[in-house]
């Protein structure tokens, strides 16, 4: 069964005008003395999949609910789909915008179709009964119309909360950890529908804390933790955050390392990393990695590979949080 | 405010009280228990007293129709709100355009009609049963009054009453238990205007009635306004106060 999206209406975006799909400035969110998200500014462009990664109770459902006007910031500014993020805009702003909430919320008494035709009613869709149509056949549940949702999978409930979110063709889609509790099989249908709608250029905002799903699936991502601390694309991040290292294997430990691998052109350190194995951090690769391919040559060594060291977000994630851990230990 | 908005909330409430068996069993037998009593008293009642006295006996004897539109809307009212946030629907609707104004008025709506349906079908019940089975200068004296016209009005009156405090308390409570035991509180009022007059501390007259019906078209009017402003987006969502 193929899961992946099918085309919906394009969205009717401020696109043409160049501005970007949300602008967020120096926002916060407090709960009486609670700071759930201090000074966050980012921006996310017309298309683009903008994850938004942290720990459980970094902020991240804080802030997709104030970007959706269920929550009025306490300071900072918005801008969403166009419209500053303030009350009186609540109405537009909603009419713009999706949210899939974490948990779909449906009525389990109502039917599939049913609980899309009421929602179509809530966004006052003129065409309601094809919208539900679409939506249905873009979550491929067309054939579930009329199975009661109390009656379906959490995985399928899930697909029914992201047809609800797709029935108003929303400029900007919020999707609040839509593969949370699901198995690997449902979490990579879901993924393979987001995957779907950024092919179709649907500006999506997707929050998680599972850093594969990220990686696949986000052009850009922000690691928040109350306050937002970093923020680009995976690649970039790594880059940022961890030296480029070779991973030098040899058949045999070489017996003089220090001679093949010091002072060569790009080669800033090295250390052994297990029997025959090395970790070279450098400066530039294609500088480093011919110059080690042939220092190892003429000392005879039989290699057996040479490889850029790869971190994952998971690691890029991993070292900023850490770094958060370890500061609030160091205030307390 | 949006009519379309309104009546998804009214139809998707009255889906899902037709399919929970639970919501129409209660509605179905707390009426019946409320009839029992109204009819026994006025097959008790001798064709021979005065027509006045006949006529204020049969009136209390009404009284205890009019507690089924306030009893019946009580527990699905105070459900409303706070159970829709239990149950973790209230979030997916309220990241809609709708506003507060027309969610409540939707879910006010849903609990009116079938409360006024089962109310007035209670009380064809009981005229049918007067017609047959009671004395027939009593059942002249029912038909003639102005009994059978208090209670068309008095009734839709009480059962927005009862619905508009049901909804303040679910949108202000955080316990679905709790906002249905409170909201039983919102028969209070009538329940005493009734006891008043059963023990003859006041009296029934046009004047009572009209002024009872002024201040309770003033109050449902007024309800739906200040449960709106009551309705806080936010504490439904997150359960804290800003």
């Amino acid at each position: 069964m193929s899961t992946a999206a099918r085309p919906v209406a394009p969205a009717a975006s401020d696109e043409r005008s160049g501005s970007p799909a949300l602008v967020v400035e120096h926002l916060t969110k407090r709960f009486g003395e609670r700071v759930a998200v201090s000074d966050v500014s980012f921006t996310v462009e017309h298309g683009e999949v903008f994850g938004f990664l942290g720990p459980n109770g970094a902020g991240k459902t804080t802030t997709v609910r104030t970007l959706g006007t269920l929550l009025m910031p306490s300071t900072g500014s918005a801008v969403v789909a166009g419209l500053p993020l303030m009350q009186s805009n609540g109405v537009e702003i909603r009419r713009r915008i999706s949210i899939m909430p974490e948990t779909p919320g449906l009525y389990l008494r109502l039917t599939v179709a049913e609980n899309l035709r009421c929602f179509a009613g809530l966004y006052e869709l003129p065409d309601a009964a094809r919208r539900v149509a679409r939506a249905l056949q873009a979550v491929d549940l067309t054939g579930r119309a009329d199975d009661p949702c109390g009656a379906l999978s959490k995985g399928l409930r899930q697909r029914v909360g992201l047809a609800r979110a797709l029935l108003n063709d929303p400029e900007v889609l919020f999707l609040d950890e839509p593969t949370s509790g699901l198995d690997p099989v449902a979490a990579r249908e879901v993924h393979e529908l987001i995957d779907g709608l950024r092919k179709r250029g649907v500006t999506i905002f997707l929050t998680t804390h599972r850093l594969d799903e990220a990686e696949r699936l986000c052009d850009r991502v922000a690691i928040l933790s109350t306050t937002l601390r970093t923020i680009g694309r995976p690649d970039e991040l790594r880059r940022q955050l961890f030296q480029n290292t070779l991973l030098v294997r040899t058949v045999a430990a070489l017996a003089r390392p220090e001679a093949v691998f010091g002072g060569l052109p790009g080669v800033e350190s090295w250390h052994e990393d297990g029997a025959g194995a090395y970790a070279v951090p450098v400066s530039d690769v294609t500088v480093a990695a011919p110059a080690i391919t042939r220092s190892l040559v003429a000392a005879g060594a039989d290699v057996l590979s040479i490889t850029e060291a790869r971190h994952s977000l998971e690691d890029v994630y991993l070292e900023l949080i850490d770094e958060d851990g370890e500061a609030q230990g160091g205030r307390r | 405010m949006s009519w379309t908005r309104i009546r998804a909330i009214f139809a998707k409430e009255l889906r899902d009280f037709r399919r929970n068996r639970f919501i129409m069993v209660t509605m179905a037998l707390m009426p019946a228990i409320f009839i029992v009593l109204p009819i026994v008293d006025i097959f008790a009642l001798p064709a021979v007293k005065a027509s006045s006295t006949l006529d204020r006996r049969i009136g209390i004897s009404l009284l205890y129709m009019l507690i089924i539109p306030a009893v019946v809307p009580a527990t699905l009212a105070g459900y409303a709100v706070v159970g829709e946030r239990e149950q973790g629907t209230l979030e997916p609707v309220l990241t809609t355009p709708i506003r507060a104004e027309e969610f409540l008025l939707g879910k006010a709506l849903a609990v009116l009609l079938p409360t006024l349906l089962i109310a007035y079908a209670m009380f064809g019940v009981f005229l049918a049963c007067v017609r047959l089975f009671a004395q027939p200068a009593v059942a002249t004296a029912v038909f003639s009054g102005q009994h059978v016209l208090i209670q068309l009005i008095f009734t839709p009156l009480l059962a927005s009453w009862s619905i508009w405090v049901g909804l303040a308390i679910s949108a202000r409570s955080s316990d679905v238990r709790v906002a249905q035991q409170l909201g039983m509180l919102a028969n209070l009022p009538p329940l005493a205007v009734a006891g008043l007059l059963s023990f003859g501390v006041i009296h029934e007259s046009v004047t009572l009635a009209l002024g009872l019906g002024a201040a309770l078209l003033l109050v449902d009017a007024l309800g739906w306004r200040l449960v709106s402003v009551a309705f806080d987006r936010e504490r439904l969502v997150t359960g804290k106060s800003t």
